[in-house]
């Protein structure tokens, strides 16, 4: 136990459970992604609610979808933690400080990404995760997809937020393996195409989806057929 | 060359420190930054001022000594050289230039741009060193090394402690120094009867001191005069792991 506890205090430490739960987000992710797609089977959501209806009856999915609320609450507490914590390192601020020289603007402003993501992230789960789960009446979660993508700001919401995952992942992929210790110069390069997947192809696979919706489901629809 | 300087002045540790500004004129070109600023303490002692306090000594970029914060970078704007190696023919003419010591709650400022970096010294000594049987030099080449290994554990060798890593990086983190230190003498034979108890030791010490969380934003690489790699901060990382889990 104490050895878990000093691990835990130490600064690596910290930041190995910021690497594991975030790596593990980033599964969910692809899978969440993976499984979304079968919005696009063309069969007005029948393959869809299918596998809606498999996560929510089978009681293995239900137990990691525990771990995945946890891996989410652990990433979010120790990246504030360490936020706080680094900023307490340097009492007296720099006159000037030219830090964007040196690093990049993801790197820079993970915690910041980390929050806005962590707004969306409630109004996902209540837009869509809530009312399927909890409430009493079910609305098909295809018609719920379809009704939450007809909404042009919503649209638009969906889209941005989608953009700052991107961020958060380009810094936040590369720098899990990092923290691993699993990053070296032979394997740096393939990690860096991985990496490029996880960032760049992740979010667009997402942000397909309300796009789709919006044109061919939604009000957009009529954009489309004014000759848009 | 003209140039206006603005010199972060503080008589000790316990003052609370200003900027001054000053004027030197006709600096050659070829000036180096230090020799500049010997130029403005000779000014300021004709002037019966205090001169301002920096830190020097090889003046080759190799003593590590002469770390300070230049417009807003660690050792000025250029890649890989220390202040010694900043020459005053990088700036524009008339141009104003901000000097500050590095600042972090574990370097505390002495006097002007000198700060105390003891804080090394002392993760050095939780683990930094390897023992060995004193008496005659071992016969050269008595224990092979891998000619891969002997240059990954050059490059971390070159690291001069200057303090810079800690100085760029946005978190006051010294993982590079650490990582290159134990890297170091993880790549050698010599450093493998250690190895373990070493990471942990400068890891905790490094954390005693006060120094903040890396968060990989390379900064420190950015800003080493030696050109020290993150790649090694990732072995620190691996190291400690595999110390802490087996």
């Amino acid at each position: 136990m104490n050895k878990a506890l000093d691990f835990y205090y130490s600064s690596i430490g910290k930041k190995v459970l910021m690497s594991v739960t975030g790596l593990f987000l980033i599964v969910f992710l692809t899978e969440h992604l993976i499984g979304n797609l079968l919005l696009f089977a063309g069969d007005e959501g029948k393959m869809y609610e299918a596998y809606g209806d498999f996560l929510v009856s089978n009681p293995v999915i239900r137990f990691i979808e525990l771990f995945m609320f946890l891996g989410i609450f652990v990433h979010i507490i120790i990246g504030v933690i360490l936020w706080f914590k680094n900023r307490k390192t340097r009492s007296v601020k720099y006159k000037l400080f030219r830090l964007k020289d040196n690093a990049t603007l993801a790197s820079r402003t993970t915690i910041i990404s980390g929050l806005v993501i962590g707004i969306f992230l409630y109004i996902h789960l209540t837009t869509f995760f809530f009312p399927l789960r909890y409430s009493d009446e079910k609305s098909g979660a295809y018609e719920l997809v379809v009704n939450a993508f007809s909404d042009f700001w919503y649209v638009i919401f969906y889209l941005a937020a989608l953009f700052v995952i991107a961020y958060h992942l380009h810094h936040g992929f590369q720098s899990a393996f990092q923290t691993l210790g699993l990053r070296n110069k032979k394997y740096a390069p393939v990690l860096d195409i991985i990496a490029f997947f996880v960032w760049c192809l992740i979010p667009l696979g997402f942000a397909a989806i309300p796009i789709y919706f919006f044109f061919f489901h939604g009000s957009g629809a009529t954009v489309i057929m004014w000759g848009f | 060359m003209n140039f206006t300087l603005k010199i972060w002045r503080q008589k000790n540790q316990k003052d609370e420190g200003r900027f001054e500004t000053y004027e030197v004129k006709n600096i050659s070109p070829d000036a180096s930054f230090l020799e500049m600023l010997d130029i403005l303490n000779n000014q300021l002692v004709l002037e019966n001022c205090d001169p301002v306090a920096f830190d020097h000594d090889c003046r080759e970029g190799i003593c590590g000594s002469c770390g300070m914060m230049i417009n807003g970078r660690a050792h000025g704007k250029g890649r890989k050289q220390a202040t010694c190696d900043v020459r005053m023919r990088s700036f524009t003419d008339g141009e104003t230039i901000t000097v500050e010591p590095w600042r972090a709650n574990p370097f505390p400022v002495i006097k002007d741009l000198i700060v105390d970096r003891s804080a090394f010294d002392r993760i050095m000594q939780a683990g930094g060193f390897i023992s060995v049987r004193t008496g005659s030099a071992p016969d050269a080449n008595s224990i092979p090394v891998c000619k891969d290994n002997a240059e990954e554990a050059m490059d971390a060798a070159a690291c001069i402690g200057c303090g810079a890593c800690v100085a760029a990086c946005p978190n006051s983190s010294a993982m590079l120094f650490v990582a290159a230190k134990v890297s170091q003498l993880a790549l050698l034979p010599q450093g493998q009867p250690e190895r373990k108890e070493r990471v942990q030791r400068m890891i905790t010490q490094m954390d005693k001191e006060g120094f903040g969380n890396c968060s990989n934003n390379y900064a420190c690489e950015a800003e080493c005069p030696k050109g020290i790699s993150v790649m090694h901060i990732a072995r620190l990382n691996r190291e400690f792991l595999t110390a802490k889990l087996t």
